[in-house]
């Protein structure tokens, strides 16, 4: 094996090791805990660096091990992968730049720190989980590994949106994995294969795949938020700023998303999973979702909860894009696994700011907010536009794409109109908050307090991570069709899968 | 023939009503004279196996067997009388 | 020739050690460490020996012809002599720094180190009368130990406990008189030769399971347990939990696959399945409802060996050969990892216990603060005994689900997602408190040698287990009496 190969052990180990050390370090050792944090993070893109231009060139990259008979453990790079491992990677380092910032002076942070590290660590597993049996266990560890995050604050509150969140997962992993052992029970070790792998073992009864297909759909649907298993999700939006925004962005929702992805085109195949009739299924059940999740959202005033029923919403395209059979639709709904994590980290970003300066939650008290917080709501606006989808955000660009997915594929008749719903609902959720934030007077104390400190917003390492990340929105809408763009590498996995 | 058929029985009748006595017994003292019964039952079950006619010598085996098994009935009676002397203690 | 011999050292070791420690009650810590480590590389060398060259067979003294003992060892009890080597020193270690008083240091090691010889004498008999006696040895050493907690409610177990063995040992031997009786042989390996399916054997068979179940505690008859092993002193709780009552379910497999095949009932087996299906479901529940920490961890027991008579009914459901041997190291696999994962549990409870005065699980908050490394070792305990990934659990009920559906006994895999979930409900309200706000816990620190043998135990369970056992699969096809060698 060489080097190169064992690349994606060494991606896990760029945060494990550092959280493992974290956990050890002493509360005050804040200088070396920071590097560590940035060390590793800094380490990771480097190494997914190495393994982008690997995997363009269709190089093999994996690691093997065997944990029982016939039960490897697989560590596998190809594209739909190393577009995830990136957005993964990338955000986290904007997030831990963030949490530095944001938790400052807060007790138990080499816990928190350790935790968000392993946190990471599985999700990156996830990402490069080669075949079902590591993708559960990452899955898994995943649960493990928030379950704190979310517990941080301690109060009874926030140990209570554990609790649910934990009984929502854990139930879901159970499912995942009876789905799981089944198919390997039935079918053999079958590792992710670009196209799918079941299509040609004919002797397997449909039903019993259909049944499969239903138990790990619905025990990734906890993670990804989808109708009715979503409960969980605004719950757990009481832990810390940082964690929700990871948490909605690319850790834990977007792990189940990920997750139906996989299983619909690396174990079942799109082509075969839409001949035994199963996506019409997982298609009625994200259109659902997507309306469902935006219409709660209207009717909330907190803001973090107002974002987490966006979230329930927005992570369901995905699975819509997965849904519809045609390459455009398959580009839709992969390149939206970034596209919403960019944006939604941002929004979070944003919240978390709001609340931290001027103990701001509610959209009710955001009157006038935008003039003594301009970059953090300019960043807060640009990722709003994009969720409604409006060009040039990147937003605009999947739902382009999967609504014209839908129309080759001939099922415009109802993916436009939900996109049309959705869209106009985003629009009368933001909006509202936009006009308040710019167009209502501040309150007095705000503005002299903003005059006192020079026109100063807030620390840097809390301001740059959501302008970082909102230019990355635009950017990444303007430029899609750039090489490396996601968009780009959207349509080489695209590309692949249909390549039959 | 039935003499030992006899034995046998009576081993196992007696196992059965020590059984009975420990299961529903509730004072400790009564079970555990009544895992004595019962183990007095096994034992006596035992000798009458080693029985082989009357031409050959009795089995060796069953025998040494019930010696080794009366050593330890005899001491975990001895363990179980101390602690309930302990118990006791605490009661006083 | 040491080596050939290690089954031989790893009674004899013990045995001295225990003798010693009571001569010596003033070296008693030093004798058993030394000797717990000894055995532990014993049983190492065992392994390796079991795995070049098969099953073995030692006549004691050389006596030929079942005249004298056999002790035999094959993958299955060499899997768990150096199981039960490995807790002992780790637990060892652990109760030189729980036990400050020095006399009940001289009364604990020497009972201590007989229960270890009692276990692995079990675990290596090759006839059913040394099981009577290792069985009787091991309950009367397990008794002595539970009642060293000096108090009323710990006493009153013990003497429950001794009346519980006793008549489980009385109704095994029973067994064994109805066997000779009807063969005229006690070896196993003699045994299983002439055995067939026929009355007298079906009855011998039945009352040596039950006499097993009771020891085994498997639900109903699990009502002494908790008292047991919760009022016991930690490091006696911690044996108890992963090797007394496990040794119980080691006999029963053994004498159910190895010695009485041709006898096996299917309905039995299912019987014994539904047993383990409803002590799952039930010790889970009584364990999410515990008020405290060591009531708690007993409790899981009885729901974990639960899971191991699950085994039964689907190991049957295989045809002797590779199948079979498959879902028998899962067995093991769930077995052995259970076994880390509980003692290192109950340790880590000890040391709540003395260093925070108490165990309510209501009132532990702050512990995650005052006693970080030992709440992370709850919390690795707690991931093998829900079973989540990596932990060797794992990939034991990866292996249980699996089996289910492949013999179309889909019943129990809804008994082991309950189990799951309930597990994950007793294991995380431990931690959701010691996470909790509560700062009513001082400043407390504990020290290395109490909380680094469950750490490592801890990490056997979940790391080791889950990443390095797939050589267990080999040992079972390539050591065991059922792949017919």
């Amino acid at each position: 094996m060489d080097i190169f190969g064992t690349l994606p052990l060494w991606i896990l180990l760029s945060s494990l090791l550092p959280g493992l050390i974290i956990f050890l370090l002493k509360e005050e050792s804040i200088r070396m805990r920071t590097t560590l944090n940035l060390f590793g993070a800094v380490t990771k893109i480097g190494l997914i660096g190495l393994m982008i231009w690997g995997v363009f060139h269709e190089k093999t990259i994996e690691v093997r091990w065997e944990m029982a008979p016939g039960m490897e453990m697989v560590l596998h790079a190809d594209a739909l992968s190393v577009l995830f491992v990136s957005l993964s990677a990338i955000l986290w380092l904007v997030t831990t730049i963030y949490a530095i910032g944001y938790l400052e002076g807060t007790p138990h942070r080499s816990r928190f720190f350790g935790f968000f590290s392993l946190c990471v660590t599985a999700t990156v597993g996830l990402a490069l989980a080669g075949n079902l049996f590591t993708f559960v266990i990452f899955y898994e560890l995943l649960t493990l590994a928030t379950y704190p995050l979310v517990a941080h604050k301690g109060s009874p509150k926030a140990v209570r949106g554990a609790r649910i969140y934990l009984a929502y997962t854990m139930a879901g992993g159970i499912l995942l994995l009876i789905g799981a052992v089944w198919l390997r029970t039935i079918a053999g070790p079958l590792d992710f294969v670009e196209g799918g792998v079941l299509a040609e073992m004919s002797h397997l009864d449909p039903w019993a795949l259909r049944w499969i297909f239903l138990l790990l759909i619905v025990g990734l649907g906890v993670k990804a938020a989808l109708v009715p298993l979503h409960g969980w999700l605004p719950q757990a939006m009481v832990a810390p700023a940082p964690v929700s925004a990871l948490l909605h962005a690319v850790a834990v929702v977007k792990a189940g998303a990920f997750g139906i992805v996989r299983v619909v085109y690396d174990v079942f195949g799109v082509e075969f999973a839409s001949s035994l009739n199963l996506l019409p299924f997982l298609g009625a059940v994200a259109a659902i979702t997507i309306i469902y999740g935006s219409i709660k959202a209207l009717s909330q005033d907190h803001l973090k909860r107002r974002l987490a029923y966006s979230t329930v919403s927005q992570v369901s395209y995905i699975a819509l894009g997965t849904a519809i059979v045609g390459p455009l639709a398959t580009i839709g709904g992969v390149v939206h696994l970034v596209h919403q994590g960019v944006m939604k980290i941002t929004l979070f970003f944003a919240a978390g700011n709001y609340a931290e300066k001027y103990n701001v939650h509610c959209v009710s008290e955001m009157d006038g907010i935008g003039k003594v917080m301009p970059a953090t709501t300019l960043s807060f606006s640009i990722a709003a536009l994009g969720m409604i989808g409006i060009p040039p955000v990147a937003g605009f660009v999947s739902k382009w794409y999967i609504g014209v997915g839908a129309l080759e594929a001939g099922q415009g008749f109802w993916v436009i109109p939900v996109l049309l719903i959705s869209s106009l609902l985003n629009a009368a959720y933001f909006l509202p908050i936009l006009y308040r934030a710019w167009f209502k007077p501040a309150k007095a104390e705000w503005l002299e307090e903003y005059k006192k400190s020079g026109h100063k917003e807030m620390k840097a390492t809390l301001v740059w991570p959501p302008v970082i990340t909102a230019t990355i929105a635009i950017i990444i809408g303007l430029f899609a069709a750039a090489p490396f763009s996601p968009l780009e590498w959207a349509q080489l996995i695209a590309s692949r899968e249909y390549r039959q | 023939m039935l003499q030992e058929l006899l034995y046998g029985l009576a081993g196992l009748a007696v196992f059965v009503i020590g059984l009975r006595g420990a299961l529903l017994h509730d004072n400790w003292l009564l079970r555990l004279l009544s895992l004595n019964v019962c183990g007095a039952g096994v034992f006596i079950t035992f000798v009458a196996i080693a029985y082989r006619g009357l031409t050959l010598p009795a089995d060796p085996v069953p025998h040494a067997l019930v010696l080794t098994g009366i050593v330890v009935a005899v001491s975990a009676m001895a363990m179980a009388l101390a602690l309930g002397r302990r118990l006791r203690s605490y009661d006083d | 020739m040491m080596i050939n011999d290690a089954i031989v050292w790893l009674i004899a070791i013990p045995l001295l050690a225990s003798l010693l420690s009571l001569v010596f009650p003033k070296k008693g810590t030093a004798i058993a460490i030394a000797g717990s480590i000894l055995g532990l590389l014993a049983s190492v060398a065992l392994v390796y020996q079991v795995y070049q060259s098969g099953p073995i067979t030692h006549e004691l003294g050389g006596w030929k012809d079942g005249l004298g003992i056999v002790l035999r060892v094959d993958a299955m009890s060499a899997l768990f002599i150096v199981m039960t080597m490995l807790v002992v020193t780790m637990v060892g270690f652990y109760a030189s720094a729980y036990f400050t008083d020095a006399h009940k240091k001289a009364q604990f090691w020497p009972l201590w180190l007989m229960m270890v010889v009692a276990l692995i004498a079990l675990l290596a008999s090759g006839d059913l009368f040394n099981l009577y006696v290792t069985l009787e040895l091991l309950g009367l050493s397990a008794v002595g130990l539970t009642a060293l907690s000096d108090n009323r409610a710990a006493v009153q177990a013990a003497i429950r406990y001794l009346g519980i063995g006793l008549l489980g040992s009385l109704v095994f031997l029973m067994g064994v008189a109805l066997i000779y009786t009807a063969y005229g042989v006690l070896d196993l390996a003699m045994l299983a030769t002439v055995v067939e399916a026929e009355p007298a054997a079906q009855l011998a068979l039945a009352l040596m399971t039950a006499g097993l179940l009771i020891k085994s505690a498997l639900f109903p008859m699990h009502f002494w347990l908790p008292a047991a092993h919760a009022n016991a002193p930690a490091p006696v709780s911690a044996a108890l939990s992963a090797l007394v009552v496990k040794v119980s379910v080691y006999l029963i497999i053994r004498l159910w696959f190895d010695v009485f095949s041709p006898v096996l009932q299917p309905t039995a087996s299912f019987m014994l399945g539904v047993l383990g299906a409803l002590a799952v479901v039930w010790g889970s529940w009584q364990a999410l409802r515990a008020e405290r920490l060591k009531l708690m961890a007993a409790y899981s027991t009885v729901a974990q060996l639960g899971y191991l008579f699950i085994f039964i009914p689907l190991v049957m459901a295989f045809p002797v050969g590779e199948e079979r041997n498959t879902a028998l190291a899962a067995f093991l696999l769930l077995a052995l990892t259970h076994a880390f994962a509980k003692s290192a549990l109950f340790l880590s409870s000890g040391v709540v216990l003395q260093r925070a005065g108490h165990d309510r699980i209501a009132e532990l908050g702050g512990t995650a603060r005052a006693l970080p490394l030992t709440i992370f070792v709850i919390a690795l305990a707690g991931v093998a005994l829900i079973g989540l990934p990596p932990s060797g659990s794992f990939l034991g009920k990866w292996y249980l689900i699996s089996s289910a559906v492949q013999t179309g006994q889909w019943w129990w895999i809804v008994v082991i997602a309950m189990g799951s979930l309930l597990a994950a409900g007793y294991m995380f309200r431990i931690l959701g408190h010691a996470f909790g706000p509560d700062e009513s816990i001082g400043k407390v620190m504990a020290k290395g040698s109490e909380e680094i043998p469950a750490l490592i135990l801890a990490l056997t369970a979940t790391v080791v287990l889950g990443f390095g056992s797939a050589w267990m699969w080999d040992f079972v096809n390539l050591a065991s009496p059922l792949a017919g060698n």
